[in-house]
């Protein structure tokens, strides 16, 4: 694996399957009487968040604790951050405590791009801007293929339920029909999902009103389209992104009412889907907005599912990433 | 661990494998050291002696450590169930997150790691291995078997021994005693992965 | 007189003088009498469209002679074989940074760096701080530029005061005052209330002046980062549409024919601009245009590694508006190259790109490109340089004495370049601007400015500052 994790599309097919190999792996690890590996002993990994996620940072903070790692917490609110130090002082400062990872959510796309050229260790790139956030991307994979398996398997309980590991393992998501539905402009969730499915081998559609859709979109390994109701009935899994109110200040849309008409997943929707097909929300949800709660509460909702896979996909990047040798350059 | 063994790579297909085995590889392959019949006749023993030492394998978890001791614990498995007729408990243990050389070469894949519902606790696990060098892999496996559970006691099943121990590790039930030169390479092949069964001595190549 | 030099810029051109580093050797009082050998003249009206070449006698700040096998006992010679001679180069839009953000660069040191391009006379943006919307700023700029004496400094007046766009500047006062602005712009922003802009292309009717407009629709690029396309949709950056730029264009020309007056549009960067203003002029209406050196080399997909020192405004953009500007340019329908150049300290560019500066420098490599760019790819020729970068822009901003083309009796104004000069990469740390954000560094450029003369003295001797 690279030294650094900045884009989905820094992942080749192989390199994206042996992360969630590895996950399956490590998912064992949570139930056991020890929780802990001793793997990334006497390493530490820094958390560089610019932007407040408590959801992400207790995240990647839980990964890298189970594997013995050293964590520490640089938050915006009260550091010298906040007092307007610069991005490159801050990695230096870094750099002189010797973080062998850096886990960077920042408010500028390219943030990461631009710490990885000032550090020495590792960077994992936990959200920059409208850019990417390639671990939640890893943790969407791994909870479609956990969910799913194969296509066309008519998965038993969508949510949670492991399956029968062996087959997953090695395999992509070949022939997987993913839909994106909503401010797809605007999301990093998005735009490393649509890399990292793509290139697992799903077949992934984007759907949202033409004013939140991107800009040369057509270029893009996916197809896109404005109307939800026609992608339902034909997708296994239904990822809903976040719509946030301000939007309609900018005159993306005209109401939250018209958003929601228009593209909110309720039950009447849901009930378009297949019946193995399971719905997907990055979170934080917008009760009421892009999903209604009895969709989002729903056996087919795989939210729940997608946290606690989070800690597990990101402990094995972090293990890819700094548990072996060639990991510093 | 000094001794390049195939198993500290990423899992070949027994096809694949078998072709990498026999074909062209004969010269530097090595003369053999133990028959298919002689592995045969070892498994035999080996369950066995750990029905013996166990008062008929009253509980004892066998776990293997990948990939060829997960194949030789399920056959020890077999045997063992063939005697006493009744099944006794088996599993593999992965290694991989323990190993004291981890920081020497890029992180492995993983291994599956998987624990009988029986659990450990309280059990005589029996760690099952193909080949027995430095002691390293199983201090990692005696670490990693620490972190399921807290058996009764801990044994070591192994079809080859062939000296140079680096930690104070011993066998308590061996195949073959196999002395060696360091430089040398001991190979175990493996009908479930190499198409065969047959223990190789031969020079290290490159 | 003067022995044969070589073409390694260790100096031996300069007739006596072995060493052209050496300080005394390389000074000019001003009272010299030069006598340049074998040149070949671009953009001079007793030249073909080869370029003559001849010798070339410079005396009391005019030239005095040009002809075969000049003699001038007494004068200092320099063998300029090899070198091309152009009209000293004049720069329609440069941002000098001072009064206000000397951090960046001084008078002193932007007209250095504009000598070392070949440039005699330099158009200084108003967007200092305090902004130069009154007489007695531009005044400022105009002294401080005959003060450091490297080139002449022609301030440019803001439309509107502060730059707010809300009110008019006295333009009147500013055209009146000892710096004679001609050139109007809020350069930085742009004049976007329609009845303000048509108000100031009436007003400055009365003086000969010219507005020259920064063109983009403020509510289309809110936040914009980078060219609207493929580049910016893959990185997340916020879309700087073409069309903010077109739309401003062509409101404008038709204001400006509407009420008879000129309009310069600054910094031309889509094909779309460029048919616009090819279609104002085919109405025969006073439209002139300008475009940067960057523009004409540089595309979006620059912008992946999220280096700010490609964040410019307006931004770079796709292959096919680097294709039209290049036409637009060699058919006439952009009439001259301007650098633009705009100097940021370091801590505005090392951040991340949301908030680093927009801007790159230029007067010392805008030659060096635009002969990457345009001659060397056969769509421009050296009278065609001299055209585009010293005769246009000096009419455009009626500037006198500058932008005339060589001829005997005319100001002793010219830059000799060297267009087979071993290629160099661009080291931005060797430049004389204070600033180091060029997006060429580390970029193989042809070409080198030998020599620069202002009225007969030279600025710059081998590549160097003369004092």
């Amino acid at each position: 694996m690279k030294r650094h994790l900045i884009s989905a599309a820094d992942l080749s097919r192989d390199e994206a399957v042996l992360i969630l190999d590895t996950a399956a792996e490590l998912a064992s690890v949570a139930g056991r009487p020890i929780r802990k590996l001793p793997t990334l002993r006497g390493m530490t990994v820094v958390n560089l968040f610019y932007e407040d996620s408590t959801r992400t940072r207790t995240s990647f903070e839980a990964a890298a604790k189970r594997l013995s790692a050293d964590v520490i917490n640089f938050s915006a609110r009260g550091s010298s951050v906040a007092k307007g130090e610069s991005l490159k002082d801050t990695a230096l400062t870094l750099e002189a405590m010797g973080a062998d990872a850096v886990v960077i959510r920042h408010s500028a796309s390219g943030a990461a791009h631009r710490l990885a050229g000032w550090v020495t260790g590792s960077v994992v790139n936990a959200g920059d801007g409208t850019h990417e956030h390639p671990t939640q991307a890893l943790l969407d994979a791994f909870t479609i293929r956990q969910c799913l398996g194969a296509p066309g398997s008519q998965a038993g309980s969508p949510a949670g339920s492991p399956g029968p590991a062996p087959a997953r393992r090695g395999h992509g998501l070949d022939g997987v029909r993913v839909t994106i539905v909503g401010d797809v402009l605007h999301s990093r969730v998005a735009r490393s999902n649509v890399l990292l499915l793509s290139t697992l081998g799903a077949e992934v559609t984007l759907v949202a009103p033409p004013t939140l859709m991107p800009y040369a979109v057509e270029t893009w390994p996916c197809r896109a389209g404005y109307d939800l109701d026609s992608e339902l009935p034909k997708t296994d899994v239904v990822m809903m992104l976040r719509v946030q109110q301000e939007r309609m200040t900018a005159a993306y849309f005209p109401s939250v009412r018209e958003y929601r008409r228009r593209y909110g997943l309720d039950a009447g929707r849901m009930a378009l889907l297949p019946g193995h097909a399971i719905v997907m929300h990055p979170g934080p949800m917008n009760r009421g907005v892009e999903i209604a709660a009895e969709v989002a509460d729903s056996p087919r909702s795989t939210v729940v599912a997608q946290v606690a896979n989070g800690v597990t996909v990101r402990m094995a990047v972090l293990y890819l990433m700094l548990g072996g040798a060639g990991a510093a350059s | 661990m000094r001794a390049m063994r195939p198993e500290h790579e990423l899992k070949r297909t027994a096809a694949s494998a078998g072709k990498a085995a026999s074909a062209g590889k004969a010269a530097s392959a090595g003369k053999t050291v133990l028959t298919p019949e002689e592995i045969r006749r070892a498994l035999s023993r080996i369950a066995h002696e750990i029905l013996e030492r166990t008062h008929g394998g009253e509980g004892v978890v066998l776990l293997g450590i990948p990939t060829r001791g997960v194949h030789l614990a399920r056959r020890l498995a077999a045997r063992i169930g063939e005697f006493e007729g009744a099944p006794v408990p088996c599993g593999s243990l992965d290694v991989t997150m323990h190993r004291d050389d981890l920081r020497l070469r890029p992180a492995r894949a993983l291994q599956r790691t998987e624990v009988p519902p029986e659990g450990v606790d309280g059990k005589t696990v029996v760690l099952v291995d193909d080949v027995l060098f430095s002691g390293r892999t199983i201090r990692a496996a005696l670490d990693a078997l620490n972190d399921l559970g807290r058996p009764r006691a801990v044994q070591l099943a192994v079809l080859v021994d062939r000296g140079h121990r680096e930690l104070p590790i011993r066998a308590d039930y061996v195949g073959k005693n196999l002395p060696t030169a360091y430089r040398e390479v001991v190979r175990v092949l493996l009908t479930e992965t190499d198409g065969e069964d047959s223990v190789l001595l031969g020079e290290r190549d490159r | 007189m003067g022995e044969r030099g070589r073409r390694d810029g260790t100096g031996e051109r300069d007739g006596g003088h072995r060493d052209g580093r050496n300080d005394s050797g390389n000074s000019d009082s001003g009272n010299t009498e030069w006598l340049i050998r074998g040149v070949r003249i671009a953009g001079g009206p007793a030249g073909p469209q080869g370029g003559l070449v001849a010798d070339i006698r410079l005396a009391g700040g005019v030239i005095a002679e040009i002809g075969r096998h000049l003699s001038a006992p007494g004068a200092r010679v320099l063998d300029a074989a090899g070198l091309v001679a152009l009209p000293g180069l004049v720069d329609l839009h440069t941002h000098l940074r001072e009064p206000g953000r000397e951090d960046a660069e001084t008078v002193e040191t932007g007209t250095r760096a504009a000598a070392l391009g070949g440039y005699t006379a330099v158009h200084a943006m108003a967007n200092t701080e305090p902004v130069a919307d009154t007489a007695g700023v531009v005044e400022q700029v105009w002294r401080l530029g005959r003060q450091a004496g490297y080139c002449d400094v022609r301030p440019v007046g803001a439309v509107t005061v502060g730059l707010a766009g809300k009110h008019l500047a006295e333009l009147g006062a500013m055209a009146d005052s000892a710096a004679a602005v001609r050139v109007f712009s809020d350069d930085g922003n742009c004049v976007a209330d329609p009845l303000l802009m048509r108000r100031a292309l009436e007003y400055v009717k009365a003086f000969d002046g010219v507005i020259a407009q920064h063109a983009q629709e403020p509510r289309l690029t809110e936040g914009a980062q980078l060219n609207e396309g493929e580049v910016a949709s893959r990185l997340g950056l916020a879309g700087w549409p073409a069309a903010a730029e077109e739309a401003i264009i062509a409101r404008d020309c038709l204001l400006a024919a509407h009420v008879g007056s000129r309009l310069h549009v600054c910094h031309v960067s889509t094909a779309g601009s460029v048919e616009i203003i090819r279609w104002a002029k085919s109405k025969g209406w006073q439209v002139t245009a300008e475009v940067t050196p960057h523009h004409l080399l540089l595309t979006d997909d620059l912008a992946a590694g999220y280096d700010p020192v490609f964040k410019v405004n307006p931004p770079l953009r796709t292959r096919d508006d680097v294709s039209a500007l290049r036409q637009g340019l060699a058919d006439g329908t952009i009439d001259c190259v301007a650098t633009d150049h705009a100097p940021h300290p370091v801590e505005a560019k090392e951040t991340e790109w949301a908030a680093a500066a927009n801007g790159v420098t230029g007067l010392e490599t805008a030659l060096r490109v635009v002969q990457l760019a345009m001659v060397d790819t056969g769509l421009l020729d050296w009278a065609g340089v001299a055209d585009r970068m010293s005769v246009r822009p000096a009419e455009i901003g009626r500037l006198t004495g500058h932008g005339v083309p060589l001829g005997p009796g005319g100001p002793a104004n010219l830059t000799l370049y060297d267009p087979d000069a071993p290629e160099e990469a661009v080291d931005p740390a060797a430049h004389a601007s204070k600033s180091r954000n060029s997006p060429f560094a580390g970029m193989a450029l042809p070409g080198r400015v030998y020599a620069t003369f202002l009225r007969g003295a030279a600025t710059v001797l081998d590549g160097k500052v003369t004092r």
